[in-house]
């Protein structure tokens, strides 16, 4: 059990490398969504002993919104827009790599000096949450296309669920639906600005934005 | 330093055997491709035909043109000593032995390269220049790997007797990694051998790094820098080559094979048919995957290197 516990970590460890390091807009919607469905299945093996019925609950929301509802809007969203690809980044792609490396050694560092009201299974949850919100604040300083910031945002929203998620069966749910409607509406209203922004100038490069006149 | 008899036999088998990885590795292509293929056993009658050769050299190369095939040869067996074939340690092996492996490998490679500079052609120089370039990277994703293995077996704490200085041995690191290994820290090595086997592809020029089939393309990495040897220097950069690959099989097959019987004779029959199962797979890689654009290269083996980066802060975590 532990194993999977450590494989599944790897592999979410894994989506935010492969976010850092690919250009294809196209292919960072679908590896966010795969990070969402991940995180869904996570709840599943990391609680202690039987899991209650709402966590499952909790679980089938967050696979069907991060998973299928998330990049199917951002897909849409990029389809009417001309972007395919980062064309050229803040920070470049082996770099940005590096630095998320850097990045899971200060989250590992970090995770293990905060104080858990509840023992994990694995030790490696509160790094990969802190992780994965350093990983989403990345994505958003360091990419110029719209589309890429709000994955940053939705990866970020994952780092919080999944710190959440250590306190899952302590949390009280309306908390967790109340954040995944506000991410949902925040994702909602995001595609449609992608899509005035791009109506408006053509493009979706947000660093130009700074110089507008009206 | 410590020698080990009976693992001597490792040697012989792995100078009979490597060419027989190439003919493998063609096969399982031209499975995939619908054709016959050319015979298991053609690397051997191409290294038969080119011994019977005679050589030429051009007029502008001096002796380090001739003596590169040698030296790189010479540098492969050495690096053939000391590597581990499974459990069964390797006939020589010390502590720190993974820097040696790693430095005798670089010595091919400067050998290939400074060969290849002697010629004075510009096509060669490019070839030099990228197989350079790409091992800078690739080195230090194979040291982290191994890196990150040899942290794996120091876990338990009756471990001390055996472990001894920091820096274990490439055998000793071997022989701890047994299936008890895998279930606790299966993750590790999972990442670690994805690592080593992005290095694998990258040294022995394979494809989605070089295309060892092109002789014709501005592409070409490895093909490019061997281009004015024949007769027998091309038959010892072949048979190098072979040899090589052999190595990087070996430190693959250990890792994914986790037989540690201690009984000799299973414990190399399993880790060989390891070594042909990689080629197999070597073989599959090749025929689904395209060679990738020559700029995308280094962010793969920094790819690798961030994976055996992971492996290492994953298993100092534990």
């Amino acid at each position: 059990m532990e194993l999977w516990i450590d494989i599944l970590i790897v592999l979410l460890i894994l989506t935010n490398l492969k976010l850092m390091g690919s250009s294809r807009l196209s292919a960072c919607i679908r590896v966010v969504a795969l990070q969402g469905i991940l995180l869904g299945i996570l709840p599943l093996i990391a609680g202690h002993g039987q899991i209650p019925f709402r966590v499952m609950l909790l679980s089938a929301i967050t696979i069907a919104v991060k998973g299928m509802v998330f990049p199917w809007l951002l897909l849409r969203a990029l389809r009417t827009s001309n972007a395919r690809r980062e064309m050229e980044p803040f920070i470049g792609y082996s770099t940005s790599m590096l630095l998320s490396v850097g990045l899971i050694g200060l989250a590992i560092w970090m995770g293990g000096r905060l104080p858990l009201p509840v023992p994990l299974k694995s030790p490696l949850v509160v790094p990969l949450a802190l992780f994965t919100i350093m990983t989403g604040l990345l994505a958003i300083i360091s990419r110029r296309k719209a589309i890429t910031q709000v994955l940053g945002y939705l990866v970020m929203e994952n780092g919080i669920y999944a710190f959440g998620l250590t306190l899952a069966q302590k949390e009280p749910m309306l908390i967790e639906l109340g954040t995944l409607l506000d991410v949902f509406m925040a994702v909602f209203v995001m595609g449609i600005t992608i899509f005035h922004i791009n109506r408006e100038f053509d493009h979706i490069d947000t660093d130009l934005l700074t110089t507008l006149r009206d | 330093m410590t020698m080990n008899m009976t693992s001597l036999l490792h040697i012989p088998t792995a100078f009979i055997l490597a060419p027989l990885l190439l003919g493998i590795i063609n096969r399982t292509k031209a499975f995939f491709a619908g054709r016959k293929g050319q015979p298991l056993l053609q690397a051997y009658y191409d290294i038969a035909k080119l011994l019977q050769k005679s050589a030429v050299y051009s007029r502008t190369t001096s002796w380090v043109f001739r003596a590169g095939p040698v030296a790189s040869l010479a540098a492969v067996t050495t690096a053939l000593l000391v590597v581990p074939v499974g459990g069964s340690a390797a006939p020589f092996h010390f502590s720190g032995d993974l820097i040696f492996l790693a430095y005798l490998l670089g010595v091919v490679r400067f050998f290939t390269v400074i060969a290849a500079l002697d010629t004075g052609s510009p096509f060669e120089g490019m070839g030099a220049s990228r197989e350079v370039q790409f091992s800078v990277l690739a080195e230090p994703a194979l040291l982290l790997s191994l890196a990150a293995m040899s942290l794996i077996g120091k876990i338990p704490a009756a471990d001390s007797m055996l472990f001894q200085g920091f820096f274990a041995s490439l055998s000793e690191i071997y022989a701890r990694l047994t299936l008890a290994a895998w279930s606790h820290s299966g993750t590790v090595l999972l990442l670690a051998a994805s690592a080593i086997m992005i290095v694998l592809l990258t040294e022995n020029s394979r494809i989605p790094v070089d295309d060892p089939n092109t002789h014709l393309e501005l592409t070409m990495i490895h093909e490019v820098m061997v281009l004015d040897h024949s007769g027998p220097d091309f038959a010892m950069i072949l048979y190098a080559a072979a040899l090589k690959l052999w190595i990087f099989c070996a430190l693959l097959a250990g890792v994914l094979m986790p037989v540690r019987s201690g009984n000799f004779l299973l414990d190399t029959t399993t880790i060989i048919a390891g070594i042909f199962m990689i080629a197999i797979g070597i073989g599959v890689i090749e025929s689904i995957m395209a060679r990738l654009r020559l700029l995308r290269i280094p962010q793969l083996l920094s790819g690798a290197g961030v994976f055996a980066l992971l492996a290492i802060v994953l298993v100092l975590k534990k």
